[in-house]
């Protein structure tokens, strides 16, 4: 570990600054592969200039989780850029953009359950890249939607063949999205919202 | 053109909880918030930690006192405004589990407090999703 001193240490912005009355944050997760645009979607709302939090982790367990009894450590470093959104003086957004397939990131308990749900940003040129963190996210639980980022190149399919090689069910919303834009980014957080909302309503967040 | 295709997952049966060794205090429950319990966790290199969130706030009680580390004085200084447990990762540059073990000493000596973060429960909380929804559509 390397420590700065102090005196290069650049804090927030005074702008940048919650206000004291900031009681509780809530955070979601985009998660995709590389290149996929989770950065640009991070920056393109974020109130703040993105930031970069790391963590090494052990194959055995993750940070401030105990797993005890492995001796096979290989320790990684894995960086997720974030962002932030003031929702209210007292409520904080966080979002996390999460390299997907990094499995670490799921090995460290409560990044993804903690979170009120996930976008997976997909690529059609690659979308197997995306598979085994839909599958992640559903064997933990966590209510997701699929953003898929229109690369100029890439394959255009009709929702419903994404739908099906996908194995989404109905409900799970499938957008198109340009990570670049604001109100885009904006607009697909604003989908995962209201499907947890409509999850909340029917009382199924946990399935 | 075909798509590849995926074949869905179905959610593993909960892991049985194991609690955390305590100090002497029950967790927060739900969606109450109260500093003053947290978790003391002992992780797999024996360090002690209080259990925090990348999201947790936290803010300065008190300026540096005299007996405080460098890195403990550079943290109190980012977060005399609420500041989160992954911003001041960011800003000092260190992964997670290493603010976590300063923070657990700076709690622990009174020198910060720490407010929980609002996670996801098996009961959503109408009220909060739409006050997300309702500060996104201000963007
Ligand atoms: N056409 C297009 N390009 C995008 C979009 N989102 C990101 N990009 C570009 O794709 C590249 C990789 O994006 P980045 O956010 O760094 O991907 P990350 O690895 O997932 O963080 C950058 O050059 C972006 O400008 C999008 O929605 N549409
Ligand atoms: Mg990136």
């Amino acid at each position: 570990m390397d420590f700065k001193s102090s005196d290069t240490i650049t804090g927030p912005r005074t702008e940048d600054h919650l206000p004291q009355t900031a009681q509780a944050a809530v955070k979601i997760v985009i998660v995709g592969g590389f290149g996929v645009g989770k950065t640009t979607m991070v920056g393109s709302v974020s109130e703040i200039k993105p930031l970069t939090t790391e963590e090494t982790m052990t194959q055995a367990g993750v940070g401030v989780d105990d797993n005890y009894g492995s001796d096979t450590k290989t320790a990684t470093t894995v960086a997720m850029d974030f962002g932030r959104i003031s929702i209210t003086d007292q409520l904080v957004l966080y979002l996390f953009g999460t390299p997907g397939q990094e499995r670490f990131w799921f090995l460290w308990n409560g990044l993804f359950e903690g979170a009120l749900g996930a976008v997976v940003l997909i690529d059609t040129r690659r979308l197997e890249v995306s598979f085994d963190v839909m599958g992640r996210l559903e064997e933990r639980g966590v209510p997701f939607v699929v953003a898929v980022n229109s690369f100029p190149d890439a394959p255009r399919y009709p929702v419903e063949d994404l739908r099906t090689a996908l194995d989404l069910s109905e409900d799970i919303p499938i957008i198109e999205c340009d990570a670049r834009r604001r109100a885009s980014s904006r607009d697909t957080l604003m989908t995962l919202m209201r499907f947890l909302h409509s999850l909340a309503m029917t009382g199924a967040l946990r399935r | 053109m075909t798509p590849p295709q995926r074949q869905r997952r179905f959610p593993k049966p909960e892991p049985v909880p194991q609690p955390p060794p305590r100090e002497e205090q029950e967790p927060p429950e739900g969606q109450k918030k109260n500093p003053e319990r947290l978790y003391v966790i002992t992780g797999p290199d024996g360090v002690e930690r209080v259990e925090l969130d990348l999201v947790t706030l936290i803010v300065a009680r008190a300026d540096p006192p005299p007996s405080a580390t460098p890195e403990q004085a550079a943290l109190l200084r980012l977060c005399t405004a609420p500041l989160s447990v992954a911003e001041l990762s960011a800003y000092l540059s260190l992964p997670f589990s290493v603010v976590t073990v300063l923070l657990t000493e700076l709690v622990t000596a009174e020198l910060v407090t720490v407010r929980a973060p609002i996670i996801r429960q098996a009961l959503a909380d109408r009220s909060l999703l739409e006050a997300v929804m309702h500060g996104l559509q201000k963007l």
